[in-house]
């Protein structure tokens, strides 16, 4: 093999540099990882159902899944809506808000947590109006839902601002021309092809969403059965040293993480054949 | 308003006619922007804002005595090291994966690629989880490890593990459509000229590939700074000892120190916000790169 590529590259350096990556890949992630996966095969069957569906799980994986979900469409309209006026229109201030949109990347999770439980709380700056309409966010799932929609905010508009700067203006011209009012033209001929990358970032913000635990942790009250997410179940099991409980549930978390990745790996190769064409 | 405007394009469209095909009317545009910023407003600004707020709730005197605490002090130096280690590492890490997978073809590179961003589907919590199975009382080496005297989790080596993980992708997933899409031309000029390879390397790659470096040094240290879930699981939070910055935050958070709390976190805002500065500068300089050339 390694002979093979020398004759074709005279650059130097391919065992060094591949042997390097791989042994480093191998030693920080794949010999964790492999530990969770061992750590259930020690386990029967029964006893990973047991640990995985008791109704205190099944309860998380609801809010996880449902407030993912719920962040990831309202990111998706709001995102495609930021995404639009950043690309198509001007304004004083566009370069700065254009910056801040990745916020929530480079802000750590527990400083945004505290934050929106600041302003969400009875007597926080929303809080207090939301609260005489009959709305409480903190310590609700409600809470849940704002902090994941704040942490998967930048995805959706990431990934749909290079889509929207290359669309071509010849397309709508087209479909004016062709008679169809503007309207037409954005739903019959921009958002399909905008489709592929609207659906990424979602799924990137859902992906993000799921494991989060940082920013919700403070915001959710973390009440079992009503606002406890998989991943604070997890660290409360590895408190009561229920190693074997919490690998069990990190498993399943796990497996839809890989479904997901391999999904947007899908969708990417998708929208980039859309763009071929 | 639809036959007009084919009428108009048809018989030698003027430019008004064009960009009318293509533009939003007024009100739309207005409507959209004020939908777009009070959106932005209330989930981004407004967090950014009542962090400096409840930082200085107790004046600049409340604000600069949670500076003045020890424990404060001994977060800021965990973090400084944790990243003081992670980022280098996961540097090296980046520029090797980077030169093996964009100047060479061999089998099994797509799954490098996606093994590379690995880190980014797990969980920060699993992440941490992970390393308590593998170096824990109960884990893999945890005996021997108890018997050699040696700490990992809870401790400060698996705080910098931990940190390598969820930091590990960042250089990587820079350097390498960049230095994919230069190509190896100018390394194969230098090595036929008679550099030897470590010369083609530090004279000819790493000046090409230095902006797209610095870039993912910055997003890989935003990260390590701020990284709470993974740094949570296997710190063991004790103070003045295993306490980084964002767990810091969170203890005086649950001590009701409300404006501490804040106060560290305003710390870690402002180091985000320069993140996010550093980042725009960047993309500006390579935006107007590209369209010079």
């Amino acid at each position: 093999m390694k002979g093979l590529h020398k004759s074709r590259s005279i650059l130097p350096g391919f065992g060094l540099s591949l042997g390097f990556s791989v042994a480093y890949l191998g030693l920080i992630v794949l010999v964790p990882l492999s530990a969770a996966f061992l750590k259930v095969s020690g386990m029967t069957w029964h006893e990973f159902v047991s640990a995985v569906a008791s109704p205190r799980v099944l309860a998380a994986y609801r809010i996880s899944f449902g407030a993912s979900l719920a962040a990831g469409v309202v990111n998706m309209v709001f995102g495609l809506i930021v995404a639009w006026v950043l690309v198509r229109y001007r304004f004083p201030g566009k370069k700065i808000i254009d910056s801040l949109v990745d916020l929530p990347f480079a802000l750590p999770t527990a400083v945004a947590g505290i934050a929106l439980t600041a302003l969400y709380s009875r007597n926080g700056w929303i809080g207090r109006w939301l609260l005489p309409l009959g709305y409480e966010v903190a310590f609700t799932r409600l809470g849940v839902f704002v902090a994941l929609t704040f942490i998967g905010l930048p995805f959706v508009v990431r990934t749909l601002q290079p889509v929207l700067i290359e669309l071509e203006p010849e397309m709508e011209e087209c479909a004016a021309s062709l008679g169809a009012n503007r309207w037409q033209t954005i739903i019959r001929v921009i958002l399909p092809e905008l489709a592929p990358a609207l659906l990424t970032g979602f799924a990137l913000a859902f992906a993000r969403a799921l494991g989060e635990y940082g920013s919700v942790v403070f915001i959710s009250g973390n009440m079992p059965m009503r606002t406890e997410i998989v991943p604070v179940l997890i660290i409360t099991k590895l408190e009561q040293f229920d190693y074997r409980g919490a690998t069990a549930i990190a498993i399943v978390m796990l497996i839809a993480s890989f479904l997901l990745l391999l999904l947007i790996n899908l969708l990417q190769k998708w929208s980039r054949r859309f763009q071929a064409v | 308003m639809a036959t007009v405007v084919t009428n108009t394009l048809s018989t030698h469209a003027p430019p008004e006619a064009a960009a009318r095909a293509t533009r939003d009317p007024a009100w739309a545009r207005w409507a959209l922007i004020t939908i777009a910023l009070l959106f932005l407003g209330f989930f981004l600004v407004l967090p950014l804002v009542i962090v400096f707020a409840e930082a200085f709730s107790h004046g600049l005197a409340g604000y600069t005595s949670a500076f003045r605490d020890p424990d404060t002090l001994a977060a800021v130096r965990l973090t400084l090291l944790t990243a003081a280690i992670a980022v280098p590492a996961n540097v090296v890490f980046g520029v090797a994966a980077a030169w093996a997978i964009a100047k060479f073809n061999f089998r099994g590179k797509s799954i490098l690629t996606t093994l590379i961003d690995l880190p980014f589907a797990v969980s920060p919590v699993i992440c941490g989880l992970m390393y308590v199975l593998v170096f824990g009382r109960q884990g893999w080496f945890g005996p021997w490890l108890i018997d050699h005297n040696i700490r990992i989790i809870f401790a400060v080596p698996g705080i910098v593990l931990a940190t390598t993980f969820v930091t590990f992708p960042f250089v990587a997933r820079e350097l390498i459509p960049l230095m994919q899409a230069q190509g190896s031309d100018e390394e194969c000029a230098a090595l036929t000229l008679g550099a030897s390879g470590w010369q083609t390397f530090w004279r000819v790659t790493v000046p090409n590939i230095r902006w797209g470096l610095l870039y993912g040094v910055i997003l890989c240290n935003a990260r390590a700074m701020g990284e709470f879930g993974a740094v949570s699981v296997v710190s063991g939070h004790i103070r003045g000892v295993t306490n980084t910055l964002p767990l810091h935050v969170e203890i005086l958070y649950n001590e009701y120190n409300y404006s501490g709390a804040f106060a560290v976190a305003s710390f870690l805002t402002i180091l985000a916000l320069a993140t996010l500065i550093l980042k725009s500068l960047f993309e500006w300089r390579h935006s107007s790169n590209r369209g010079a050339a």
